[in-house]
């Protein structure tokens, strides 16, 4: 019983007194930043990354995890209670979730959210101790060739489940991958796109990019349309769900956990394509679909748990091929670096206890939000009322000093204006930031494993495709090729702009 | 004819970007496929997006138009310039003198906010960072730098 022993271990790290304690302050900070309106779990984990620097690796990861699931569920507190979602994968949340909070339910539907993230996180934990240990061992046979078709796939299905234009998307990705290349040729130790300027010698740094796209360009974004009126924040009374809310939420609760799960381990990032997906779902099996968007229990159960299952299984491929499958894990690869593990599937080898220690302390962390969180909802609303004004000049400082504190580097901090302006243009332009930002992450990656592969195969492309000799590469290149003709094709393409706009909160 | 301007601009950007990219890139050596030199996926990804600014311009002809939107030009100005006065002035002025610049000079990015709400903004947001990052998590900075020591 493998999966019983790696379970133990991981708990018994997890349950370490050091790593319980850095698992609660991760899931408090994170709730707590994340609840703030106009903070997604991206901004919210890029500003709080730096806090975790000084900690040893594993307790440092434990955090992080705790500060990612701690925001998203900060977040749907924000789409139910004032209807403003901080990130698009809980925006469907806020659908049903603020018409039942201005029924005067908002009780049931944030127990609702709380328990349908339980139940998913749990399940999604152990789909991790299951998937992980088989997927890493066929990814230690991976050689370059592999490598790089696994990074087109990835990138690729990032484009299917981006928001928007398949085209624009697609643009960004390869932009991402074009400023990811700035610095020194790690073969030829030739400077590239440095402009002369020895601080980019070692690349953008890359927290500041994160800082810039996802945090100064959102103020930005946000004070183009800055409101006079305070938002309307519903009253919580009441938290336990009604015999009957919880009858309706068991099989919405169990559908939306199986889909977040699935699209979850794409990589890609499924978190926020399951939540639609969910809730597309449950509107067209339900046998009262005009009750969706006027405060439906099921509208909220469902893209919870999925959500939170997606955003849970995303670990999948981060943990053992080294491949981010959102904007939060391509950060969480970026603390692994800086903390000195080599992202991939060595990690499980030659860390087990860091591996199943944060695996498990998902589920802990997981347990600690329902308990903390149903109580102090009161804190929470409390904090809705901040105004925005207020919080702007605190997410700059706060951004400021988490980049400064990586490299003292005033440069990165020119860096995160030049790319705030830069991400609030695209964000005009309809352009999503979060295909650049892993366009970004991949990009070495990308490049060394062509060069590597191209080299092994003494200059023949067809290496890639050849599926006698490498078929892991033939299939995974297979896969991304169905997945871009997919989204072309023009009955599929109308599908997805019906999935994604109709959870687009008006 | 109609014309979608948004998707023109966001076309005619990244033709611009990417030929920028190609003028940063033309001396890097290009090398053989076999052999790649530093110059060669650069140039790649350079030509990809080009072609992509391209079509996405191409396409926007004959689309119905999207709004642009206004430009929050006091928000730009002033929240822009707040993470480079940072980072110009937190090693000579230290910690505290350079939060206190970040809140109070971006605070008046909203139209809402007077000079007496941004000095109670700055300094309970100084206070607060102080405590947690120099007190409390002890990174390595000074309160005050060498240029406001007396």
């Amino acid at each position: 019983m493998d999966l019983l022993a790696n379970l133990a271990l991981g708990l018994s790290t997890a349950f370490a007194p050091e790593n319980l304690l850095y698992c609660f302050i991760g899931v408090l900070l994170g709730t707590l930043v994340g609840v703030l309106p106009g903070l997604g779990p991206t901004a919210t984990t890029a500003m709080l990354l730096p806090i975790t620097f000084a900690l040893e690796p594993t307790p440092a990861l434990i955090m992080l995890a705790g500060i990612y699931y701690g925001a998203q569920y900060g977040g749907s507190t924000t789409a139910i209670l004032i209807n403003m979602p901080g990130e698009s994968s809980s925006a469907v949340t806020s659908v049903d979730g603020y018409q039942m909070a201005r029924q005067g339910r908002a009780g049931p539907a944030l127990a609702a959210a709380a328990i349908g993230s339980f139940f998913a996180g749990t399940v999604a934990t152990f789909l991790i101790a299951l998937f992980a240990p088989p997927l890493t061992t066929i990814a230690l046979e991976f050689g370059p060739p592999e490598y790089f078709s696994l990074v087109v796939l990835g990138l690729v299905s990032s484009v299917a489940l981006a928001h928007g234009s398949v085209l624009k998307a697609i643009a960004m990705i390869v932009l991402g991958l074009l400023l990811g290349v700035v610095g020194t040729d790690i073969y030829t130790g030739t400077p590239r796109f440095t402009l002369d300027q020895l601080e980019l010698a070692d690349g953008i740094n890359f927290v500041a990019v994160a800082a810039g796209v996802f945090g100064v360009a959102e103020i930005l974004r946000n004070m183009e349309t800055e409101h006079t009126r305070e938002p309307i924040i519903a009253k919580v009374a009441g938290l336990m769900p009604t015999r009957d809310d919880l009858r309706r939420m068991i099989a919405p609760v169990l559908r939306g956990t199986f889909i977040g799960s699935a699209l979850g381990i794409l990589p890609g990032g499924g978190a926020i394509l399951s939540s639609f997906a969910a809730y597309t779902i449950e509107k067209r099996i339900s046998k009262h679909p005009e009750k969706f968007g006027k405060g439906a229990i099921e509208g909220v159960a469902a893209p919870e748990s999925a959500n939170n299952a997606g955003a849970q299984t995303s670990f999948i491929p981060m943990l053992t091929l080294g491949i981010p499958a959102n904007p939060v894990m391509a950060l969480m690869i970026g603390a692994m670096i800086i903390q000195g593990i080599v992202p991939g599937p060595n990690v499980s080898r030659e860390q087990p206890e860091l591996f199943w220690g944060v695996i498990a302390s998902m589920w802990v962390g997981n347990l600690m939000l329902v308990i903390l969180n149903l109580p102090l909802i009161g804190i929470w609303v409390r904090l809705l009322r901040i105004p925005y004004r207020a919080l702007f000049p605190a997410i700059l400082a706060f951004a400021s000093i988490g980049v400064w504190s990586v490299n003292s580097n005033p440069f990165d901090l020119y860096a995160i204006a030049l790319f705030g302006a830069l991400g609030w243009v695209l964000l005009k332009l309809d352009c999503e930031p979060a295909p650049l930002l892993l366009g970004f992450v991949l990009g070495p990656l990308l490049e060394e494993h062509l060069r590597r592969a191209m080299i092994i195969s003494r200059g023949d492309p067809t290496i890639f495709v050849n599926f006698a000799e490498r078929p892991i590469s033939a299939i995974l290149l297979m896969l991304s090729a169905i997945a871009l003709v997919i989204v072309f094709l023009p009955a599929i393409a109308k599908k997805r702009e019906e999935v994604f706009e109709e959870s687009d909160p008006v | 004819m109609t014309l979608n301007r948004k998707d023109l601009i966001c076309g005619l950007l990244f033709i611009v970007i990417g030929l920028l990219f190609a003028y940063g890139g033309k001396d890097l050596p290009l090398g053989t496929a076999f052999r790649m030199g530093p110059g060669y996926f650069p140039m790649v990804l350079c030509g990809i997006l080009i072609l992509l600014g391209l079509i996405i311009a191409f396409r926007s002809f004959g689309e119905v138009d999207s709004p642009l939107g206004g430009v929050p030009w006091r928000a730009l100005l002033l929240i822009l310039p707040a993470t480079v006065i940072f980072g110009y002035g937190v090693r000579g002025l230290g910690l505290i003198p350079a939060v206190f610049l970040v809140g109070f000079s971006s605070a008046f990015a909203s139209r809402q906010t007077g000079p007496i709400f941004a000095f109670v903004l700055a300094v309970i947001l100084t206070l607060f960072c102080a405590g947690v990052f120099y007190w409390g998590l002890g990174l390595p900075m000074q309160l005050f730098g060498p240029w406001v020591r007396f």
